[in-house]
């Protein structure tokens, strides 16, 4: 089972999180921080796996953002390297070409995105299609009153 | 997806022509967010950052409170405000608005305010009480995109005593005619199903209907659920396993939909799980791999290389192969395949391959020979997590021949490493593999962050010796002899527990050597006496070994100068040691009857009652002398007789060292601490247990050999030339080429000669003929140097040996009540044994600490509320687990399982055995909860047949007993699997015997709820039960105390209600930049103590026993140490506070 998703910037900077398992306040900024000066000090081209107490973190980076997901003593290392990836891939999907920038101003569609993916710390849809079809069948909802929304922003 | 939806998709390209993109959120970066976010971007500096956001977070707030805003609006709100907490900031104040919005908002608004409450709360947050009628809600709406978020939610951070509320809904969405549905409730109930397992029991037939749904999504995620329950209990899914080889020969065949393929290979996902539940199956079962050996060699063979996907199936096929029943054929294969891994360019599979090389090497030793050069090269790799990984695997292959070159690369990794668990780690490691020397260095690096068996670990084996005296008297010399250049050279540079070693061995020992004047050690000694950062600590060790080596005149007057020098010591243990060394060194007679020579083995025996003393106190009673009182009751004296005292203060009391003097080769640290519990003359008795050193376990790595070659450790790997099937003579040649000038047979290249060379010592031993040679590194025997010596009975660990002398104490207390019991009650046979009596059970119990600790690391996590400290405390206890899954862990993981859900997130103590009988088991824990102590027992049925009101089958029964506070109902009562509940009215923590006496008679009255023969053995091993449940009544402080919350004021008035005090001077933590804050904040971790306030150099702190008596403490920095004064309503609360604080600065 996975334990923590994290997405930071090359600055260390936090993007995105997600906690598989309940863990609180305090131990997820250490975690954070851990895994931030961890990451950020490998090498290029040196091994994406890492050790850190009884966990097994797998990290990769994709531009300017690092995506560092922790795993259970049994899981599979280079799987997990598949998951980022596909994750890479819907995001990638959905934004069209996607950047960090898409992810900063977007985060929220970006957690959507990862709760149709994953859920309780495991794979829930593999499928890219079928992922991104229940996404944007929520988006459409949205896209229907945008012109209100607008409204509300002028007025607001 | 439901119909509307579907119909919106068809219309989705004429919407999609006013924003081409899909993506379209992009636009919101003109938004208020994307301001915000823009304007962090601008910022120079975190200050100016922090600005920034309070100014943000205080429109947020004031926008969200205002009831203007509309559910749009707050949804934008929400986004601002996880931005917000993201970067680090609190926004607590929009969590209930957060709930609101998920709770009023349309579906999209909903989608956002369940982000943000699922980013913002914690699975314990009182706030979501108030979501569970939202998910209620949502659940049963006829929206699928409701129905989804709902179940999104729920498997994300749901409070589990609300599981049941909602466990019929999800339950019926396992017959949703929408996949996905069924997929999301699956998924759900797997979530429920680790966090509260019992509470799901009942749909397991529905988790087979889900194995076989017509979907493979529903059914991929039901097997999560099913390697779950595979792993605790893999027999009783054995008739699965045709299904799941019919699935994966499927699923390899490509027979899924293409909507599975992950890059052309069909559901990577899918197989992988089905591999690990296949290997869960197969292991040591050979029927049931049978039928799975030719679909793994289907899949083996199928996994072309050529995309990391399959290499990851490839991996876990492999694992499989050599986890199940063997078979040659396959074996074969999957050995290739860890070949191509480790020889590939590919660092993430060189990586995985030395891993599963180190999961096979102690099936096939061959197979690392093979790969041997790889090895090397490996070990000096760039990459630290290779390097790591290569050690790991050295580790494995250690024996007596190569061990000297594996524990050289382990050092020189630990020199390199900079991470605190590597090197902890790391550390055990090579004490296993330790001698003398390679102890020096790992004294001097490890430093004391190491725990501290290692050292005492280390003396023990050292004093108790080997076979022949002939090499404990080397060995001995040996350590002398280095300790003694060490000593001449830079001691100042050595670690604490270092310097407490050499002292204890050159006290011992030095005498051994011939020509080594007492003096000359002495003088070495006493100049680590003058040295700056020498703790107390070491210096009362370092004077111990002094009084233990002065002879002649020479060390008359050295004693006499250090006693003018250290005489006025502030510190009375110095003080006291060196008026005993003056004394010893002036009366020769005297020192050879107090500390013998070479008595370090023999048994002493110690009179804990303090009888010889009997006599000289009756003498001195008739002779008008005042009898003895406790020390707070004397200084509770004095400050009645004194009518004003300004001084908070009075005369700092001397530490009444009652007999420490005399009971010798004890570390000072635990005498010191001992005499914390002033009066209580039972404590000492532990310290005739802790002088017999047990060196079982402790395994000997080092035989003659060992440690006679490390000081030339490369000659001795030249010269051992065990003949290792694949040492080429040209390899040997090379070999020796470095010592002897023969000529190299082959000219090779000198890096690759040398790499030979390592390999030739590395490997050595390996081959087939030598399998002897391999040591025991089984899966079965983790037998960690360090980790052992924290393990039951054979530790030397001052807690161990607390609880233990409690327990002998005790010990008649039970019995006598048992036996009352027995006389009174007991007319059954029932076949009963106590832990202790039965060694395969004691042996349970030390398996099922491994498991327990794991679970408290578990715990630590989950609840937050649970101040870790405490567990931490706890586990001082417990054993670390074992380093490798052990048969019995499953067993053990289960039990705690069904504790009852209320119970489950709370930390709890490791589940102990009782007893067994034909046809019950009976294991006990006690549970931490805010507001009470639980003792839990859980009755097992073992047998196969059912037993009237218990239940049949394997489901564990719980039985909760409050143990505090008083004759409260226990409030669990409700949860399911509770057969009874009993109140308990008893207090104290001095009166054990009420303590046990109250529970016994508690037993009886669960005779209504319960058979009687059950409850008949329940009460004869209460005595049991209680001793290790509460890890004795000592350590009861720790289970009960928590932080009482006072303001100063309050503290104020209540410090002048108490009259029981007590004062007393603490050690002083010297790591941090402020001692009395660092202190204060061990204590606070430790003893759940609330730290009131501190003011210059004081500090109050207060403390309560659960919802009852507070303890108040007030503390002063004074003279290099703290001097405290307690205050409590009750007599013995502030002597069991003191004696915890000194333990917890002690452990720390």
């Amino acid at each position: 089972m996975m334990r923590f998703l994290l997405l930071f910037s090359r600055q260390g900077r936090l993007r995105l999180q997600k906690w598989f398992t309940p863990t609180p306040e305090r131990e997820k900024k250490k975690i954070i921080r851990d895994m931030t000066t961890m990451v950020l000090a490998r090498k290029p081209r040196s091994c994406n796996f890492l050790h850190w107490r009884d966990l097994k973190i797998v990290y990769k980076r994709y531009a300017s953002l690092y995506f560092c997901l922790a795993l259970e003593d049994q899981d599979n290392e280079l799987l997990a390297l598949e998951i980022l990836h596909r994750y890479v891939e819907l995001l990638d999907k959905y934004f069209g070409n996607v950047c960090e920038l898409d992810i900063i101003f977007n985060f929220e569609k970006a957690y959507f995105i990862l709760d149709e993916f994953l859920m309780g710390g495991e794979i829930q849809e593999t499928s890219k299609q079928i992922v991104n079809r229940s996404i944007e069948a929520s988006d459409m909802l949205q896209e229907d009153d945008n012109s209100d929304w607008y409204e509300v922003e002028l007025f607001g | 997806m439901s119909d509307v939806v579907e119909k919106t998709l068809t219309a989705l390209p004429s919407l999609l022509s006013l924003d081409s993109q899909p993506g379209s959120g992009k636009l919101s970066s003109t938004s208020k967010l994307g301001n915000l976010i823009r304007g962090i971007t601008e910022l120079t500096s975190k200050h100016e950052e922090e600005k920034l956001i309070q100014r943000e977070l205080s429109s947020i707030k004031e926008q969200v409170a205002s009831p203007n805003t509309s559910m749009r609006q707050m949804k934008e709100l929400m986004v601002r405000a996880i931005y917000c907490e993201m970067l680090g900031y609190e926004a607590s104040f929009s969590y209930i608005h957060a709930i609101k919005l998920a709770q009023q908002g349309t579906v999209l608004e909903k989608r956002v305010g369940y982000l943000a409450v699922s980013l913002f709360l914690n699975e314990s947050h009182e706030l979501l009480l108030l979501l569970v009628n939202t998910v209620l809600k949502d659940l049963q709406s006829t929206n699928l995109i409701e129905v989804c978020m709902a179940l999104t939610v729920v498997s994300q951070m749901f409070p589990k005593d609300m599981i049941p509320a909602i466990l019929p809904l999800v339950e019926e969405k396992l017959t949703h005619p929408k996949e996905i549905i069924r997929r999301k409730a699956v998924l759900a109930l797997y979530k429920f199903y680790l966090i509260a397992p019992n509470q799901v029991q009942h749909i397991h037939n529905k988790f087979r209907k889900a194995l076989c749904d017509k979907d493979p999504g529903v059914m991929t995620a039901s097997l999560h659920i099913y390697l779950q329950m595979i792993k605790e209990n893999p027999e009783g899914y054995k008739d699965l396993t045709a299904s799941f080889v019919t699935i994966l020969k499927q699923v390899v065949g490509g027979k899924l939909p293409m909507d599975f393929n992950y890059h052309s290979v069909p559901a990577p996902w899918l197989q992988i799980q089905l591999l690990r539940i296949l290997s869960l199956l197969g292991k040591d079962d050979q029927s049931t791999s049978e039928m799975m050996y030719e679909v793994l060699d289907e899949s083996l063979r199928r996994a072309e290389m050529n995309h990391n996907i399959t290499y990851a199936i490839l991996y876990e096929c492999v694992k499989s192969i050599y986890t199940i029943h063997p078979k040659a054929e396959l074996l074969e294969k999957a050995a290739k395949c860890i070949g191509n891994f480790v020889l590939s360019p590919k660092i993430n599979l060189k990586y995985l391959g030395l891993k599963a090389l180190t999961y096979v090497v102690q099936q096939d030793a061959n197979l690392a020979l093979q790969h041997q050069l790889t090895i090397i090269e490996c070990l000096d790799h760039s990459d630290l997590v290779i390097k790591r990984e290569t050690l790991e695997l050295l580790f494995r292959i250690t024996n007596a021949q190569n061990v000297t070159v594996i524990v050289e690369k382990m050092l020189e990794f630990l020199r390199l490493s900079k991470d605190d668990y590597t090197t902890i780690d790391l550390v055990g490691k090579v004490a296993e593999l330790w001698f003398i020397e390679t102890m020096n260095t790992v004294f001097s690096l490890g430093g004391d962050m190491m725990q501290p068996d290692i050292p005492n670990s280390f003396l023990r084996l050292l004093s108790e010796g080997f076979d022949s005296t002939e090499e404990d008297r080397q060995l001995r010399l040996f350590a002398v002899d280095s300790y003694v250049s060490l000593l001449q050279g830079e001691p100042g540079r050595l670690p604490q527990r270092f310097l407490q070693v050499i002292s204890w061995v050159l006290g011992e020992y030095s005498h051994l050597r011939e020509g080594l004047e007492p003096a000359t050690t002495l003088r070495l000694l006493a100049k680590l006496l003058d040295m700056k950062h020498t703790s107390s600590e070491t210096k009362s060790w370092v004077l111990l070994a002094m009084s233990k080596l002065c002879e002649g005149p020479d060390c008359v007057s050295l004693a006499q100068e250090l006693s003018e020098r250290h005489g006025g010591s502030l510190d009375t243990v110095l003080r006291q040691r060196v008026q005993e060394l003056r004394h010893l060194s002036e009366d020769a007679e005297l020192r050879a009857s107090v500390l013998p020579r070479d008595a370090a083995q023999e048994p002493l025996e110690v009179d804990s009652s303090l009888s010889f003393l009997d006599g000289f106190v009756s003498e001195a009673l008739s002779a008008g002398a005042a009898p003895y009182k406790p020390p707070h009751q004397r200084q509770e004296e004095l400050a009645q007789a004194k009518a004003l005292s300004l001084e908070p203060y009075g005369l700092s009391l001397p530490i009444s060292m009652s007999s420490c003097s005399l009971a010798d080769r004890q570390s000072p640290t635990l005498l010191s601490m001992s005499s914390g519990l002033s009066g209580n003359s039972t404590d000492l008795s532990h310290k005739g247990g802790s002088t017999t050193l047990k060196l079982d376990g402790v395994k000997r790595v080092w035989g003659k050999d060992g440690y006679l070659a490390q000081k030339e450790p490369v000659e001795e790997s030249a010269q051992v030339e065990v003949p290792s099937p694949l040492c080429s003579p040209s390899r040997q040649g090379g070999a020796d080429s470095t010592h002897s000038q023969t000529p190299t047979p082959t000219p090779t290249p000198e890096p690759e000669k040398e790499k030979q060379q390592l390999a030739s010592s590395l490997f050595v031993g390996l081959g087939s003929q030598s399998s002897v040679c391999l040591m025991g590194k089984s899966e079965q025997t983790p037998q960690r140097f360090r980790r052992k010596a924290k393990g039951q009975g054979s530790s030397s660990g001052a807690s161990e040996q607390i609880s233990n002398s409690h327990y002998s104490t005790q010990s008649t207390v039970d019995n006598l009540l048992c036996n009352n019991l027995l006389d009174s009650t007991v007319t059954s046979d029932l076949a009963v044994s106590t832990p202790e009596q039965t060694p395969q059970l004691s042996q349970e119990v030390a398996t099922t600490n491994g498991t327990c600790d794991a679970e408290q690391d578990l715990i630590e996590e989950t609840d937050p509320g649970n101040s870790p400290s405490l567990i931490r405390a706890n586990s001082t206890v417990t054993a670390d687990p074992p380093a490798h899954k052990d048969p019995d862990r499953p067993k053990d993981s289960c039990l705690s399982s069904h504790l009852p859900a209320e119970l489950a997130g709370l930390s709890h103590s490791e589940i102990i055995p009782l007893c067994s009988s034909q046809n019950l088991d009976l294991s006990a824990c006690h549970v931490q909860k805010e507001d009470a102590l639980l003792l839990v027992i859980f009755i097992e049925n073992s047998s196969d047949s059912d037993i009237e009101q218990i239940g049949g089958g394997e489901k564990p029964q719980c039985v909760g007993v409050p143990v505090f506070p008083d004759g409260e109902e226990a409030s669990g009562s409700r949860g399911a699997g509770w057969d009874g509940v009993l109140p308990a009215a008893f207090w104290g923590i001095s009166s054990h015997a009420v303590l046990l006496q109250t529970s016994i008679n508690q037993f009886h009255q669960v005779h209504c709820f319960l058979p009687s023969d059950l409850l008949l053995s329940m009460a004869l091993l209460t005595q049991s039960m209680l001793v290790s449940c509460f890890c004795l009544t000592s350590l009861l402080f720790l289970c009960l105390g928590r932080p009482l919350c006072v303001s100063t004021e309050e503290y104020g008035t209540l410090w002048l209600a108490f009259s029981q005090d007590t004062k007393q001077n603490l050690a002083l933590l010297n790591d941090g930049q402020d001692p009395l804050t660092a202190t204060l904040d061990v204590l606070k971790n430790k003893l759940q103590l609330h730290v009131v306030d501190i003011i210059g150099a004081e500090g109050i702190v207060a403390c309560r026993l659960l919802q009852g008596q507070p303890c108040l403490m007030h503390c002063r920095v004074h003279a290099g140490s703290l001097a405290v004064w307690l205050r409590s309503p009750v007599p013995d609360l502030p002597d069991c506070l003191l004696y915890h604080c000194q333990r917890a600065l002690q452990e720390h």
